[in-house]
């Protein structure tokens, strides 16, 4: 190996090793005996690994419950998202209807107006409708996707038309169409916005923050900044809580990182 | 008569429109008059106590040290975060498009996962990382002789101190957008630099500079408004503190708004947040453009 190619391989798993290093000291601290982490210089593994912070969490922080919101809302949220933006988005691209290039130039130009602008009347809104404190108030934005809608419809804009028209000429409606000739040609764009919906509900803070007022409905962000703010202390329980709230994702990531990578490059880089 | 081709088109994107103009579009517009109004805790109990104050909220917040001090603190993370980020992101990207390089994938994936994590869970994290006494990044500086830092109790650390968690959290987003832009660019072009003596440096301010230029464009401006919107991060690491140092404009809003409920002022704040962003976006591409016509 000539140096600069040797100088570059380590430049590059000095990277990794300061990308990563959190993740696994996370990991390893979250097994370590209460008070272990907290001494100078920080051990990097556990003298006596324990499961305790894990079993203290779910058995006495209700961990379990916090789980059951963040996993509920993120795939009630998934579904919704696709069923509200995947036929919006089709529509689109393939159909023709009056007003069709006028309205989505509006919602290109809206997409540069940051959601968090109308937190405030929306809570005001969900409040008056009596939704505050519920999965239902939690779900609301997701509803209005206008990158959901974007995405799919750069990926159906590659159907070719005359599959569309040979169905048409066999006597298919508009709604078998979709189901039977478009949906599956869409499949890898819908595991890619699924994916992006699941991970952002499921990450999300302010907005559960805001909505989410009684403790029982907490998804698991929410919990953990407030479990913080009383266990400052206790750094191996926060590890704990942390690589809970983080494996989940971190894994269905890495499961579909192909879906999520692809999907990102074709919403920014074309722009 | 619309054809029943338009009426199914119609159909299938009336739920999302619906839903785009109710939960997003409303809200926007009404954030503006909410702005304009006194409405408050009083105002939640029973809507008659709301009336209509024109531009004092505005005023009121023009006026207000705390409003200011969040403002500067927001500048603050934009200026500073900005670049790091995107010096980063581009460095990691320009080291993973050498050719030499080993596992390629398996890095471009490792250095975007800390991007899919769940924020607050990571920010509980480095506030360890980062702790005085027992954090492992004064252990890291102490053992090569520097001092200490109080990276999260000093107001004039707390900035970079959150920071460096944001550019370790989100650089890989831009990196795999630099990454993919930087394959595109044909081996000739580095090859013709070479044997024309240009070095590393030379070879990327000439070929791989004017190359990422509009994709650099692109990134600083969704950065830029990025940045501008950090709340989860000083909410977990410092609530704000120390001596308010860590204050976001969002942070402001979300106390005015749901701490304190002055839901009207929180609706101003929120719409002078809308105005920086979109200032400094056109402000942006103005710059750019002239730079692109002086270039060609």
């Amino acid at each position: 190996m000539k140096p600069r190619t040797l100088l570059l391989n380590i430049g590059v798993a000095l990277i990794g090793l300061v990308v990563l290093f959190p993740l696994l000291w996370m990991l390893s601290v979250s097994f370590m005996q209460t008070g272990e982490a907290a001494v100078f210089p920080p051990p990097l593994l556990p003298s006596a690994p324990t499961l305790e912070h894990y079993r203290d969490l779910f058995v006495n922080q209700g961990m379990g419950r916090y789980m059951w919101n963040s996993f509920a809302l993120a795939t009630m949220a998934t579904g919704l998202a696709l069923a509200f933006t995947v036929p919006a988005g089709y529509a689109f691209a393939k159909l023709a209807f009056r007003g069709r290039e006028r309205l989505f130039q509006l919602l290109i130009g809206a997409l540069v107006i940051p959601a968090q602008i109308g937190t405030l009347p929306l809570f005001l809104m969900l409040k008056s409708m009596g939704l505050v404190n519920t999965y239902a108030g939690a779900l609301v934005p997701w509803l209005a996707s206008i990158f959901g809608l974007f995405l799919v419809r750069q990926y159906a804009l590659s159907i070719p038309d005359e599959m569309l028209e040979a169905a048409r000429v066999d006597g298919a409606s508009e709604g078998q169409i979709f189901r039977r000739i478009v949906l599956p040609t869409l499949t890898p764009i819908l595991v890619t916005l699924g994916l992006f919906v699941f991970l952002g509900s499921w990450n999300d803070f302010l907005w559960p923050l805001i909505i989410l007022t009684d403790q029982s409905n907490y998804t698991l962000p929410v919990a953990l900044a407030a479990l913080s703010r009383e266990h400052v202390q206790d750094i191996e329980l926060m590890m704990a809580g942390a690589v809970i709230t983080v494996a989940p994702v971190l894994i269905l990531f890495l499961a579909l990182q192909r879906f999520y990578i692809r999907g990102m490059l074709a919403g920014s880089v074309k722009g | 008569m619309i054809s029943r081709r338009e009426r199914a088109a119609w159909g299938f994107v009336a739920p999302s429109l619906i839903a785009i103009a109710v939960f997003f579009v409303v809200p926007v517009v009404s954030s503006m008059l909410l702005s304009l109004t006194d409405f408050d805790i009083y105002a939640l109990a029973d809507l008659r106590n709301m009336r209509f104050v024109g531009l004092q909220n505005y005023e009121r917040l023009l006026t207000n040290p705390l409003f200011w001090g969040a403002m500067k603190n927001t500048v603050w993370f934009s200026v500073l975060g900005v670049p790091l980020s995107i010096i980063a992101s581009l460095a990691a990207a320009v080291i993973l498009n050498a050719r030499t390089i080993k596992w390629r994938p398996v890095w471009r994936v490792m250095f975007f996962a800390p991007y899919v994590t769940t924020l607050v869970a990571t920010a509980v994290l480095w506030n360890y990382l980062l702790h005085t006494r027992y954090g492992v990044i004064n252990w890291a500086l102490t053992s090569v002789g520097l001092p200490a830092v109080d990276w999260l109790g000093n107001p004039n650390t707390s900035i970079p101190a959150i920071l460096i968690f944001v550019v370790w959290k989100i650089f890989g987003y831009n990196m795999l957008i630099f990454l993919a832009v930087l394959q595109t660019v044909p081996d000739d072009l580095y090859e013709a630099a070479r044997i024309d003596g240009a070095g590393p440096w030379a070879r990327f301010t000439n070929v791989t500079l004017p190359a990422i230029a509009p994709t650099l464009l692109l990134v600083s401006i969704i950065s830029v408004a990025g940045f501008f919107q950090l709340f989860a991060e000083p909410y977990v690491m410092t609530q704000g503190g120390p001596a308010q140092s860590t204050v976001t404009v969002l942070y402001f809003m979300y106390e005015e708004g749901f701490k304190w409920w002055n839901l009207g002022s929180a609706s101003a704040v929120a719409f002078i947040l809308f105005l920086c962003i979109f200032a400094v976006t056109m402000v942006q591409l103005a710059v750019s453009r002239r730079l692109g016509g002086e270039h060609t």
